[in-house]
Protein backbone atom coordinates (compact mmCIF):
# COMPACT_ATOMS: atom_id res chain seq x y z
CA UNK A 1 0.00 0.00 0.00
CA UNK A 2 1.13 3.63 -0.57
CA UNK A 3 -0.17 6.99 0.86
CA UNK A 4 -0.10 9.87 -1.49
CA UNK A 5 0.20 13.53 -0.88
CA UNK A 6 -3.50 13.87 -0.70
CA UNK A 7 -3.71 11.16 2.34
CA UNK A 8 -1.55 13.29 4.09
CA UNK A 9 -3.61 15.96 3.43
CA UNK A 10 -6.42 14.71 4.56
CA UNK A 11 -5.07 13.33 7.55
CA UNK A 12 -3.00 16.74 8.73
CA UNK A 13 -6.63 17.80 8.14
CA UNK A 14 -8.52 15.46 10.67
CA UNK A 15 -5.41 16.10 13.25
CA UNK A 16 -5.62 19.40 12.75
CA UNK A 17 -1.46 20.12 12.21
CA UNK A 18 -1.22 22.37 9.35
CA UNK A 19 2.07 20.61 7.06
CA UNK A 20 3.62 22.74 4.27
CA UNK A 21 4.59 21.08 1.03
CA UNK A 22 7.96 19.45 2.18
CA UNK A 23 6.81 18.68 5.51
CA UNK A 24 3.92 16.68 3.60
CA UNK A 25 6.35 14.98 1.33
CA UNK A 26 8.97 14.14 4.61
CA UNK A 27 6.13 12.52 6.23
CA UNK A 28 4.69 10.43 3.16
CA UNK A 29 8.14 8.45 3.54
CA UNK A 30 8.59 7.82 6.81
CA UNK A 31 4.40 6.80 7.10
CA UNK A 32 5.28 4.37 4.21
CA UNK A 33 8.02 3.31 5.91
CA UNK A 34 6.25 2.55 9.35
CA UNK A 35 3.30 1.27 7.55
CA UNK A 36 5.50 -1.61 5.17
CA UNK A 37 6.57 -2.62 8.78
CA UNK A 38 3.18 -2.75 10.01
CA UNK A 39 1.75 -4.93 7.25
CA UNK A 40 3.47 -7.44 8.48
CA UNK A 41 0.67 -8.11 11.25
CA UNK A 42 -1.77 -9.41 8.04
CA UNK A 43 0.20 -12.62 7.97
CA UNK A 44 -1.75 -13.30 11.07
CA UNK A 45 -5.15 -15.18 10.57
CA UNK A 46 -7.26 -13.34 13.55
CA UNK A 47 -11.02 -13.62 12.66
CA UNK A 48 -12.08 -15.22 15.99
CA UNK A 49 -9.74 -13.63 18.25
CA UNK A 50 -11.76 -11.29 20.69
CA UNK A 51 -9.88 -7.59 20.76
CA UNK A 52 -8.33 -6.79 23.43
CA UNK A 53 -9.67 -3.63 25.03
CA UNK A 54 -8.16 -3.19 28.07
CA UNK A 55 -5.26 -4.79 30.18
CA UNK A 56 -6.68 -4.57 33.64
CA UNK A 57 -9.23 -6.80 33.51
CA UNK A 58 -11.54 -5.31 36.23
CA UNK A 59 -15.36 -3.59 36.09
CA UNK A 60 -14.69 0.18 37.12
CA UNK A 61 -15.22 1.16 40.57
CA UNK A 62 -18.31 3.22 41.11
CA UNK A 63 -18.18 6.11 43.72
CA UNK A 64 -20.50 8.50 45.06
CA UNK A 65 -21.28 11.74 42.68
CA UNK A 66 -19.46 14.37 45.13
CA UNK A 67 -17.74 17.33 44.19
CA UNK A 68 -14.62 17.37 45.33
CA UNK A 69 -12.84 20.42 43.60
CA UNK A 70 -14.41 23.72 44.79
CA UNK A 71 -14.13 26.82 43.71
CA UNK A 72 -10.79 26.13 41.36
CA UNK A 73 -11.87 28.40 38.47
CA UNK A 74 -8.75 30.78 38.91
CA UNK A 75 -6.23 27.44 38.56
CA UNK A 76 -8.07 26.09 35.46
CA UNK A 77 -7.76 29.25 33.57
CA UNK A 78 -4.50 29.91 35.16
CA UNK A 79 -2.71 28.51 31.97
CA UNK A 80 -4.63 29.76 29.29
CA UNK A 81 -2.64 31.72 26.85
CA UNK A 82 -5.71 34.65 26.72
CA UNK A 83 -8.51 34.80 28.90
CA UNK A 84 -10.81 37.30 30.04
CA UNK A 85 -12.45 37.30 33.41
CA UNK A 86 -13.89 33.80 33.94
CA UNK A 87 -13.67 32.60 30.03
CA UNK A 88 -11.14 31.50 27.46
CA UNK A 89 -10.71 33.70 24.65
CA UNK A 90 -10.33 32.25 20.81
CA UNK A 91 -10.37 34.07 18.00
CA UNK A 92 -13.90 35.23 16.37
CA UNK A 93 -15.95 32.03 15.51
CA UNK A 94 -19.00 34.04 14.72
CA UNK A 95 -19.21 36.49 12.42
CA UNK B 1 31.71 13.03 54.69
CA UNK B 2 32.86 12.37 51.32
CA UNK B 3 31.55 11.14 48.76
CA UNK B 4 27.90 11.61 49.07
CA UNK B 5 26.78 11.50 45.68
CA UNK B 6 28.60 7.91 45.43
CA UNK B 7 26.46 6.56 47.76
CA UNK B 8 23.06 4.39 47.11
CA UNK B 9 19.14 5.46 48.30
CA UNK B 10 19.60 2.90 51.02
CA UNK B 11 23.29 4.38 52.17
CA UNK B 12 21.75 8.13 52.24
CA UNK B 13 18.41 6.93 54.09
CA UNK B 14 20.33 5.04 56.91
CA UNK B 15 23.08 7.52 56.92
CA UNK B 16 20.32 9.89 57.32
CA UNK B 17 18.65 8.34 60.01
CA UNK B 18 21.73 7.57 61.91
CA UNK B 19 22.46 11.45 62.05
CA UNK B 20 25.84 10.46 60.15
CA UNK B 21 24.35 13.24 57.26
CA UNK B 22 21.57 15.62 57.21
CA UNK B 23 19.26 16.19 54.62
CA UNK B 24 21.12 19.42 54.20
CA UNK B 25 24.83 17.83 53.43
CA UNK B 26 23.07 16.02 51.35
CA UNK B 27 20.90 17.89 49.25
CA UNK B 28 23.97 20.17 48.82
CA UNK B 29 25.90 17.64 47.49
CA UNK B 30 23.54 16.57 44.54
CA UNK B 31 22.94 20.01 43.99
CA UNK B 32 26.34 20.92 43.42
CA UNK B 33 27.07 17.98 40.94
CA UNK B 34 24.02 18.80 39.45
CA UNK B 35 25.92 22.12 38.99
CA UNK B 36 29.18 20.79 37.42
CA UNK B 37 27.10 18.53 35.02
CA UNK B 38 25.02 21.54 32.62
CA UNK B 39 26.69 19.67 29.72
CA UNK B 40 24.58 16.17 30.05
CA UNK B 41 21.81 18.35 29.75
CA UNK B 42 19.64 16.26 32.31
CA UNK B 43 17.83 18.77 33.21
CA UNK B 44 15.04 20.86 31.90
CA UNK B 45 13.90 22.66 34.81
CA UNK B 46 15.73 22.84 38.60
CA UNK B 47 14.47 24.05 41.65
CA UNK B 48 17.90 23.85 43.56
CA UNK B 49 16.85 27.28 45.82
CA UNK B 50 13.96 25.67 47.44
CA UNK B 51 15.29 21.99 47.44
CA UNK B 52 18.02 23.94 49.89
CA UNK B 53 15.61 25.62 51.89
CA UNK B 54 13.12 22.28 52.62
CA UNK B 55 16.21 20.09 53.41
CA UNK B 56 17.13 22.59 56.17
CA UNK B 57 13.71 22.83 57.07
CA UNK B 58 13.55 19.06 57.47
CA UNK B 59 16.91 18.81 59.87
CA UNK B 60 15.06 21.56 61.93
CA UNK B 61 13.11 19.01 63.08
CA UNK B 62 13.73 15.82 61.27
CA UNK B 63 11.18 12.72 60.83
CA UNK B 64 13.14 9.18 60.28
CA UNK B 65 10.68 7.35 60.58
CA UNK B 66 10.31 8.37 57.24
CA UNK B 67 10.94 5.91 54.32
CA UNK B 68 12.92 8.90 51.97
CA UNK B 69 13.71 11.24 55.15
CA UNK B 70 15.40 14.59 53.49
CA UNK B 71 16.34 12.79 50.58
CA UNK B 72 16.92 15.13 47.56
CA UNK B 73 15.43 13.53 43.83
CA UNK B 74 14.80 15.03 40.32
CA UNK B 75 12.04 13.22 38.53
CA UNK B 76 11.35 13.36 34.77
CA UNK B 77 9.38 16.04 33.17
CA UNK B 78 6.34 13.90 32.68
CA UNK B 79 5.19 14.24 36.14
CA UNK B 80 2.92 17.43 37.24
CA UNK B 81 4.64 19.22 39.74
CA UNK B 82 2.17 21.82 41.56
CA UNK B 83 3.97 25.34 41.01
CA UNK B 84 6.70 23.51 39.17
CA UNK B 85 7.01 24.04 35.41
CA UNK B 86 6.28 20.88 33.97
CA UNK B 87 6.60 19.93 30.16
CA UNK B 88 6.82 16.96 28.39
CA UNK B 89 9.59 18.10 26.56
CA UNK B 90 7.59 20.00 24.84
CA UNK B 91 7.20 23.75 23.45
CA UNK B 92 3.25 22.86 23.50
CA UNK B 93 3.90 23.02 27.23
CA UNK B 94 7.11 25.61 27.75
CA UNK B 95 5.06 27.85 29.81
CA UNK B 96 2.86 25.20 31.58
CA UNK B 97 2.79 25.59 35.57
CA UNK B 98 0.13 22.57 36.91
CA UNK B 99 -1.88 23.37 39.53
CA UNK B 100 -1.83 20.01 41.10
CA UNK B 101 0.55 17.35 41.72
CA UNK B 102 0.61 14.01 40.34
CA UNK B 103 -0.05 10.92 42.85
CA UNK B 104 3.28 9.09 42.24
CA UNK B 105 4.95 12.23 43.02
CA UNK B 106 2.92 13.55 46.15
CA UNK B 107 3.64 9.92 47.34
CA UNK B 108 7.39 10.63 47.16
CA UNK B 109 7.27 13.83 49.27
CA UNK B 110 5.07 12.23 51.65
CA UNK B 111 7.79 10.01 52.68
CA UNK B 112 10.14 13.13 53.19
CA UNK B 113 11.69 13.68 49.73
CA UNK B 114 12.42 16.53 48.02
CA UNK B 115 11.93 17.88 44.49
CA UNK B 116 15.38 19.01 43.13
CA UNK B 117 14.11 19.75 39.52
CA UNK B 118 12.68 18.22 36.27
CA UNK B 119 14.72 15.93 34.48
CA UNK B 120 14.58 15.87 30.48
CA UNK B 121 13.15 13.25 28.14
CA UNK B 122 12.06 12.97 24.68
CA UNK B 123 8.86 15.59 23.90
CA UNK B 124 5.33 13.49 25.35
CA UNK B 125 7.65 10.53 25.81
CA UNK B 126 8.17 9.73 22.08
CA UNK B 127 11.19 8.45 21.56
CA UNK B 128 14.51 5.79 22.06
CA UNK B 129 17.15 7.96 22.31
CA UNK B 130 15.88 11.60 23.95
CA UNK B 131 16.95 13.28 20.73
CA UNK B 132 13.05 14.45 20.46
CA UNK B 133 12.79 16.90 23.46
CA UNK B 134 12.81 20.02 22.85
CA UNK B 135 15.21 21.64 25.47
CA UNK B 136 17.94 18.98 23.42
CA UNK B 137 19.51 15.39 23.24
CA UNK B 138 20.96 14.33 26.65
CA UNK B 139 24.64 13.30 26.90
CA UNK B 140 25.33 9.63 28.54
CA UNK B 141 27.83 9.79 31.67
CA UNK B 142 28.78 6.47 29.75
CA UNK B 143 30.43 8.38 26.90
CA UNK B 144 30.24 11.83 25.03
CA UNK B 145 27.96 11.89 22.24
CA UNK B 146 26.32 8.71 23.31
CA UNK B 147 22.38 8.70 23.63
CA UNK B 148 21.28 7.93 27.23
CA UNK B 149 18.27 6.28 25.05
CA UNK B 150 14.71 7.16 26.07
CA UNK B 151 12.64 8.46 26.55
CA UNK B 152 13.58 8.93 30.22
CA UNK B 153 16.72 9.44 28.94
CA UNK B 154 17.50 12.74 31.43
CA UNK B 155 16.56 10.20 34.30
CA UNK B 156 18.69 7.69 33.01
CA UNK B 157 21.65 10.31 32.87
CA UNK B 158 20.84 11.89 35.93
CA UNK B 159 21.06 8.56 38.09
CA UNK B 160 24.33 6.86 36.28
CA UNK B 161 26.36 9.96 36.53
CA UNK B 162 25.00 10.43 40.28
CA UNK B 163 23.18 13.71 39.84
CA UNK B 164 20.09 12.21 42.15
CA UNK B 165 20.31 9.12 44.40
CA UNK B 166 16.77 7.36 42.43
CA UNK B 167 15.16 8.66 40.42
CA UNK B 168 11.22 8.13 38.62
CA UNK B 169 10.54 7.65 34.56
CA UNK B 170 7.78 6.66 32.88
CA UNK B 171 7.62 3.19 30.37
CA UNK B 172 5.11 3.24 27.37
CA UNK B 173 7.38 0.46 25.34
CA UNK B 174 10.06 0.29 26.97
CA UNK B 175 11.51 4.01 28.32
CA UNK B 176 12.75 2.93 31.78
CA UNK B 177 14.32 -0.33 30.84
CA UNK B 178 16.44 0.87 27.58
CA UNK B 179 17.57 3.67 28.95
CA UNK B 180 18.54 1.56 32.70
CA UNK B 181 20.28 -0.53 30.11
CA UNK B 182 22.04 2.11 28.16
CA UNK B 183 23.83 3.73 31.03
CA UNK B 184 24.28 0.49 33.33
CA UNK B 185 21.47 1.25 36.09
CA UNK B 186 18.41 -0.93 37.34
CA UNK B 187 15.17 0.23 36.05
CA UNK B 188 11.60 -0.96 36.67
CA UNK B 189 8.52 -1.47 34.57
CA UNK B 190 5.76 -1.94 37.22
CA UNK B 191 2.61 -3.90 36.35
CA UNK B 192 -0.34 -1.83 34.60
CA UNK B 193 -2.18 -0.37 37.18
CA UNK B 194 0.16 -0.63 39.97
CA UNK B 195 1.27 2.73 40.23
CA UNK B 196 -1.32 5.77 39.23
CA UNK B 197 -1.32 7.75 35.99
CA UNK B 198 -2.88 10.44 37.63
CA UNK B 199 -1.12 13.51 36.74
CA UNK B 200 1.96 12.02 34.31
CA UNK B 201 1.11 13.67 30.69
CA UNK B 202 -0.18 11.27 28.70
CA UNK B 203 0.92 9.57 25.82
CA UNK B 204 -0.52 5.77 25.42
CA UNK B 205 -3.25 5.39 28.32
CA UNK B 206 -3.30 1.56 27.69
CA UNK B 207 0.37 1.23 28.22
CA UNK B 208 1.88 3.61 30.26
CA UNK B 209 3.20 3.52 33.87
CA UNK B 210 5.26 5.00 36.19
CA UNK B 211 8.36 3.07 37.45
CA UNK B 212 11.67 3.82 39.54
CA UNK B 213 15.26 3.80 38.56
CA UNK B 214 18.55 3.32 40.11
CA UNK B 215 21.80 2.59 41.07
CA UNK B 216 20.78 -0.90 42.46
CA UNK B 217 17.87 -3.35 42.97
CA UNK B 218 17.65 -2.56 46.48
CA UNK B 219 16.92 1.00 46.00
CA UNK B 220 14.81 0.47 42.66
CA UNK B 221 12.79 -2.18 45.40
CA UNK B 222 12.47 0.63 47.86
CA UNK B 223 11.40 3.55 45.97
CA UNK B 224 8.70 1.18 44.07
CA UNK B 225 6.98 0.37 47.49
CA UNK B 226 6.73 4.26 47.81
CA UNK B 227 5.03 4.88 44.57
CA UNK B 228 3.12 2.06 44.07
CA UNK B 229 -0.75 2.98 45.50
CA UNK B 230 -4.15 2.42 44.49
CA UNK B 231 -5.56 5.61 43.50
CA UNK B 232 -9.29 6.23 42.96
CA UNK B 233 -8.46 9.17 40.53
CA UNK B 234 -6.63 6.61 38.13
CA UNK B 235 -9.67 4.82 37.10
CA UNK B 236 -7.47 1.80 35.49
CA UNK B 237 -5.59 1.84 38.77
CA UNK B 238 -5.58 -1.75 40.59
CA UNK B 239 -6.49 -2.23 44.28
CA UNK B 240 -4.34 -5.00 45.40
CA UNK B 241 -2.32 -5.93 48.10
CA UNK B 242 1.02 -4.20 47.75
CA UNK B 243 4.21 -5.48 49.32
CA UNK B 244 6.83 -4.08 51.38
CA UNK B 245 9.23 -4.67 48.58
CA UNK B 246 12.54 -3.77 50.47
CA UNK B 247 11.60 -5.25 53.17
CA UNK B 248 10.70 -8.78 51.82
CA UNK B 249 13.68 -8.62 48.88
CA UNK B 250 15.48 -11.97 49.22
CA UNK B 251 17.82 -13.15 47.00
CA UNK B 252 17.15 -16.93 47.51
CA UNK B 253 15.43 -17.59 44.45
CA UNK B 254 16.24 -21.33 44.34
CA UNK B 255 13.72 -23.55 42.55
CA UNK B 256 12.59 -20.82 40.60
CA UNK B 257 11.52 -21.66 37.09
CA UNK B 258 12.54 -19.17 34.51
CA UNK B 259 11.98 -19.25 30.81
CA UNK B 260 13.88 -18.59 28.56
CA UNK B 261 11.86 -17.70 24.82
CA UNK B 262 13.64 -18.56 21.84
CA UNK B 263 11.79 -16.33 19.76
CA UNK B 264 13.98 -13.12 21.34
CA UNK B 265 17.61 -14.56 19.50
CA UNK B 266 16.43 -12.11 16.41
CA UNK B 267 18.25 -11.84 13.21
CA UNK B 268 21.42 -9.54 13.26
CA UNK B 269 21.64 -9.69 17.17
CA UNK B 270 25.53 -8.99 18.46
CA UNK B 271 26.70 -12.05 19.55
CA UNK B 272 27.89 -10.33 22.71
CA UNK B 273 23.88 -9.79 23.37
CA UNK B 274 24.31 -13.38 22.80
CA UNK B 275 26.72 -14.17 24.75
CA UNK B 276 25.65 -11.95 27.80
CA UNK B 277 22.28 -14.02 27.65
CA UNK B 278 23.91 -16.65 28.12
CA UNK B 279 25.73 -15.57 31.01
CA UNK B 280 22.51 -14.68 32.94
CA UNK B 281 21.31 -18.11 32.19
CA UNK B 282 24.43 -19.57 34.07
CA UNK B 283 23.61 -17.27 36.93
CA UNK B 284 19.97 -18.19 37.47
CA UNK B 285 21.52 -21.89 37.32
CA UNK B 286 24.23 -20.53 40.07
CA UNK B 287 21.56 -19.33 42.16
CA UNK B 288 19.44 -22.06 42.51
CA UNK B 289 16.78 -21.69 40.15
CA UNK B 290 16.06 -23.52 37.20
CA UNK B 291 15.67 -22.34 33.15
CA UNK B 292 13.54 -23.75 30.91
CA UNK B 293 12.95 -23.04 27.03
CA UNK B 294 9.77 -21.71 25.68
CA UNK B 295 7.98 -20.33 23.31
CA UNK B 296 6.38 -16.82 22.62
CA UNK B 297 5.13 -17.42 19.24
CA UNK B 298 4.10 -13.77 18.45
CA UNK B 299 6.90 -12.18 19.77
CA UNK B 300 7.51 -10.61 16.40
CA UNK B 301 4.65 -8.85 16.16
CA UNK B 302 4.56 -7.12 19.00
CA UNK B 303 6.53 -4.03 17.15
CA UNK B 304 3.87 -3.56 14.61
CA UNK B 305 1.04 -3.86 17.18
CA UNK B 306 2.52 -1.40 19.23
CA UNK B 307 3.21 1.27 16.59
CA UNK B 308 -0.74 1.19 16.24
CA UNK B 309 -2.19 1.10 19.29
CA UNK B 310 0.69 3.70 20.59
CA UNK B 311 0.16 6.45 18.40
CA UNK B 312 -3.83 5.80 17.92
CA UNK B 313 -3.87 6.45 21.78
CA UNK B 314 -1.64 9.05 21.57
CA UNK B 315 -3.86 11.06 18.58
CA UNK B 316 -6.72 11.05 21.08
CA UNK B 317 -4.69 12.20 24.10
CA UNK B 318 -2.76 14.86 22.58
CA UNK B 319 -6.21 16.53 20.86
CA UNK B 320 -6.37 18.40 24.19
CA UNK B 321 -3.65 20.83 23.04
CA UNK B 322 -5.27 23.21 21.25
CA UNK B 323 -3.92 26.17 22.02
CA UNK B 324 -6.85 27.19 24.26
CA UNK B 325 -6.78 25.61 27.47
CA UNK B 326 -3.40 25.64 28.56
CA UNK B 327 0.51 25.80 26.59
CA UNK B 328 1.92 27.76 23.53
CA UNK B 329 -0.86 29.15 21.04
CA UNK B 330 0.50 30.24 17.43
CA UNK B 331 -1.60 33.26 15.98
CA UNK B 332 -3.79 32.36 13.18
CA UNK B 333 -6.49 33.98 10.92
CA UNK B 334 -9.07 31.96 12.56
CA UNK B 335 -10.17 29.63 15.02
CA UNK B 336 -9.13 26.30 13.02
CA UNK B 337 -6.01 27.89 11.57
CA UNK B 338 -5.13 28.93 15.11
CA UNK B 339 -5.01 25.45 16.05
CA UNK B 340 -3.88 23.77 12.94
CA UNK B 341 -0.85 26.53 13.31
CA UNK B 342 -0.19 25.70 17.18
CA UNK B 343 -0.51 22.11 16.85
CA UNK B 344 1.98 22.45 13.44
CA UNK B 345 4.73 24.65 15.50
CA UNK B 346 4.12 23.42 19.29
CA UNK B 347 5.07 19.76 18.05
CA UNK B 348 8.15 18.33 17.18
CA UNK B 349 8.76 16.16 14.12
CA UNK B 350 8.61 12.61 15.90
CA UNK B 351 5.03 13.92 17.73
CA UNK B 352 3.68 15.05 14.68
CA UNK B 353 4.89 11.37 12.75
CA UNK B 354 2.93 9.59 15.30
CA UNK B 355 -0.10 11.90 15.85
CA UNK B 356 -0.49 11.15 11.79
CA UNK B 357 -0.26 7.64 11.99
CA UNK B 358 -3.18 7.43 14.97
CA UNK B 359 -4.87 9.28 13.19
CA UNK B 360 -4.96 7.52 10.21
CA UNK B 361 -5.30 4.22 11.79
CA UNK B 362 -8.38 5.16 13.60
CA UNK B 363 -9.85 7.53 10.01
CA UNK B 364 -12.58 5.96 8.68
CA UNK B 365 -12.30 3.01 6.52
CA UNK B 366 -9.34 2.19 7.87
CA UNK B 367 -10.19 1.03 12.15
CA UNK B 368 -11.37 -2.60 11.40
CA UNK B 369 -8.01 -2.75 9.00
CA UNK B 370 -5.36 -1.79 11.56
CA UNK B 371 -6.78 -0.41 15.34
CA UNK B 372 -8.82 -3.20 15.32
CA UNK B 373 -6.30 -5.98 14.15
CA UNK B 374 -3.89 -4.58 16.16
CA UNK B 375 -6.03 -5.48 19.23
CA UNK B 376 -7.01 -8.76 18.38
CA UNK B 377 -3.07 -9.34 17.84
CA UNK B 378 -2.80 -7.74 21.56
CA UNK B 379 -4.83 -10.56 22.93
CA UNK B 380 -2.77 -13.28 20.96
CA UNK B 381 0.61 -11.55 23.04
CA UNK B 382 -0.54 -11.45 25.69
CA UNK B 383 -2.22 -15.20 25.93
CA UNK B 384 1.81 -16.50 24.71
CA UNK B 385 2.70 -15.00 28.23
CA UNK B 386 -0.57 -16.58 30.00
CA UNK B 387 0.02 -19.89 28.33
CA UNK B 388 4.15 -19.41 29.41
CA UNK B 389 3.45 -18.69 33.12
CA UNK B 390 1.66 -21.98 33.19
CA UNK B 391 5.38 -23.40 33.00
CA UNK B 392 7.04 -20.59 34.53
CA UNK B 393 7.10 -18.36 36.83
CA UNK B 394 9.53 -15.75 35.32
CA UNK B 395 11.42 -15.04 31.93
CA UNK B 396 14.88 -13.58 31.08
CA UNK B 397 15.53 -12.01 27.91
CA UNK B 398 18.20 -9.62 26.80
CA UNK B 399 16.82 -5.55 27.51
CA UNK B 400 17.99 -4.11 24.24
CA UNK B 401 19.40 -5.80 20.81
CA UNK B 402 22.49 -3.62 21.40
CA UNK B 403 24.35 -1.02 23.20
CA UNK B 404 23.94 2.09 23.55
CA UNK B 405 24.47 4.21 20.25
CA UNK B 406 25.84 8.03 18.80
CA UNK B 407 23.78 10.72 18.89
CA UNK B 408 22.24 11.33 15.72
CA UNK B 409 23.00 7.92 14.59
CA UNK B 410 19.43 6.85 14.06
CA UNK B 411 17.44 9.93 13.54
CA UNK B 412 16.98 9.64 9.79
CA UNK B 413 15.26 6.01 10.00
CA UNK B 414 12.09 6.06 12.13
CA UNK B 415 11.98 1.94 11.77
CA UNK B 416 15.56 1.22 13.02
CA UNK B 417 14.78 3.47 15.96
CA UNK B 418 11.51 1.44 16.88
CA UNK B 419 13.59 -1.49 16.88
CA UNK B 420 15.05 -0.64 19.99
CA UNK B 421 11.93 -1.78 21.87
CA UNK B 422 11.73 -4.77 20.49
CA UNK B 423 12.26 -6.60 23.36
CA UNK B 424 10.62 -4.04 25.89
CA UNK B 425 7.28 -3.47 24.18
CA UNK B 426 5.72 -6.99 24.71
CA UNK B 427 5.36 -6.39 28.15
CA UNK B 428 3.58 -3.07 28.17
CA UNK B 429 1.36 -4.61 25.30
CA UNK B 430 0.82 -7.21 28.49
CA UNK B 431 0.68 -5.55 31.08
CA UNK B 432 3.24 -7.00 32.73
CA UNK B 433 6.15 -5.99 35.21
CA UNK B 434 9.43 -5.94 33.97
CA UNK B 435 12.67 -4.89 35.37
CA UNK B 436 16.43 -4.40 33.18
CA UNK B 437 19.31 -5.11 35.44
CA UNK B 438 22.98 -4.21 34.28
CA UNK B 439 24.89 -7.18 33.67
CA UNK B 440 28.11 -6.39 31.09
CA UNK B 441 30.25 -4.58 29.08
CA UNK B 442 30.39 -4.78 25.29
CA UNK B 443 33.59 -4.32 23.63
CA UNK B 444 33.08 -0.69 23.77
CA UNK B 445 32.48 -0.80 27.49
CA UNK B 446 28.90 -0.19 27.30
CA UNK B 447 26.75 -1.26 29.37
CA UNK B 448 24.43 -4.09 28.33
CA UNK B 449 21.12 -5.19 30.21
CA UNK B 450 19.10 -8.21 30.93
CA UNK B 451 15.46 -8.34 31.24
CA UNK B 452 13.64 -10.03 33.94
CA UNK B 453 9.97 -10.35 33.05
CA UNK B 454 7.00 -10.97 35.93
CA UNK B 455 3.28 -12.43 36.01
CA UNK B 456 1.06 -9.71 37.02
CA UNK B 457 1.29 -8.59 40.65
CA UNK B 458 4.28 -10.37 41.00
CA UNK B 459 6.73 -7.28 41.10
CA UNK B 460 8.37 -8.84 44.68
CA UNK B 461 9.36 -12.18 42.38
CA UNK B 462 11.15 -10.33 39.58
CA UNK B 463 13.04 -7.91 41.99
CA UNK B 464 13.90 -11.10 44.04
CA UNK B 465 15.34 -13.27 41.09
CA UNK B 466 17.41 -9.24 39.97
CA UNK B 467 18.89 -9.40 43.51
CA UNK B 468 19.90 -12.31 43.34
CA UNK B 469 21.55 -11.84 40.26
CA UNK B 470 23.06 -8.27 41.13
CA UNK B 471 25.17 -10.30 43.70
CA UNK B 472 26.11 -12.81 41.12
CA UNK B 473 26.93 -10.12 38.02
CA UNK B 474 28.86 -7.86 40.47
CA UNK B 475 28.61 -5.16 37.82
CA UNK B 476 30.88 -2.17 37.79
CA UNK B 477 29.71 1.13 36.08
CA UNK B 478 32.83 3.01 34.38
CA UNK B 479 31.90 6.63 35.19
CA UNK B 480 34.58 8.56 34.17
CA UNK B 481 33.14 12.35 35.09
CA UNK B 482 34.61 13.27 31.27
CA UNK B 483 31.72 16.12 31.41
CA UNK B 484 33.14 17.52 34.43
CA UNK B 485 36.87 17.41 33.20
Amino acid sequence: MSIDLKTIKHISKLARISVDQQRAEKLAGDLNSIFDFIEKLNELKTDNVEPLTSIAETTLKLRSDEVKSKNIREQIIKNSPQNNEDYFVVPKVIE
Amino acid sequence: MSDITKQSLTELVENIKNKKLSSTDVTKAFIDRSEKSEKLNAYITNDFTSALDKAKKFDQKPNLDLKLPGIPMAVKDLFCTKDIKTTAGSKILNNFVPTYESTVTENIWNEGAILLGKLNCDEFAMGSSNETSFFGNVQSPIDKNLVPGGSSGGSASAVAGQLTPVTIGTDTGGSIRQPASFTGIVGLKPTYGSCSRYGIVAFASSLDQAGPMAQNVKDCALLHEVISSYDPKDSTSIDFKRNHYSKELTNNIKGKKIGIPKEYRVDGMPKEIEDLWQKGTQYIKDCGAETIDISLPNTSYALPTYYIVAPAEASSNLARYDGVKYGFRAKGENLIDMYEKTRSEGFGAEVQRRIMIGTYVLSSGYYDAYYLKAQKVRRLIKNDFDEAYKKVDAILTPSTPSSAFKIGEKTNDPVSMYLNDIFTVPVNLAGLPGISIPAGHDAKGYPLGLQIIGKAFDEQNILNIAYAMEEKINFKNKITDWWIK
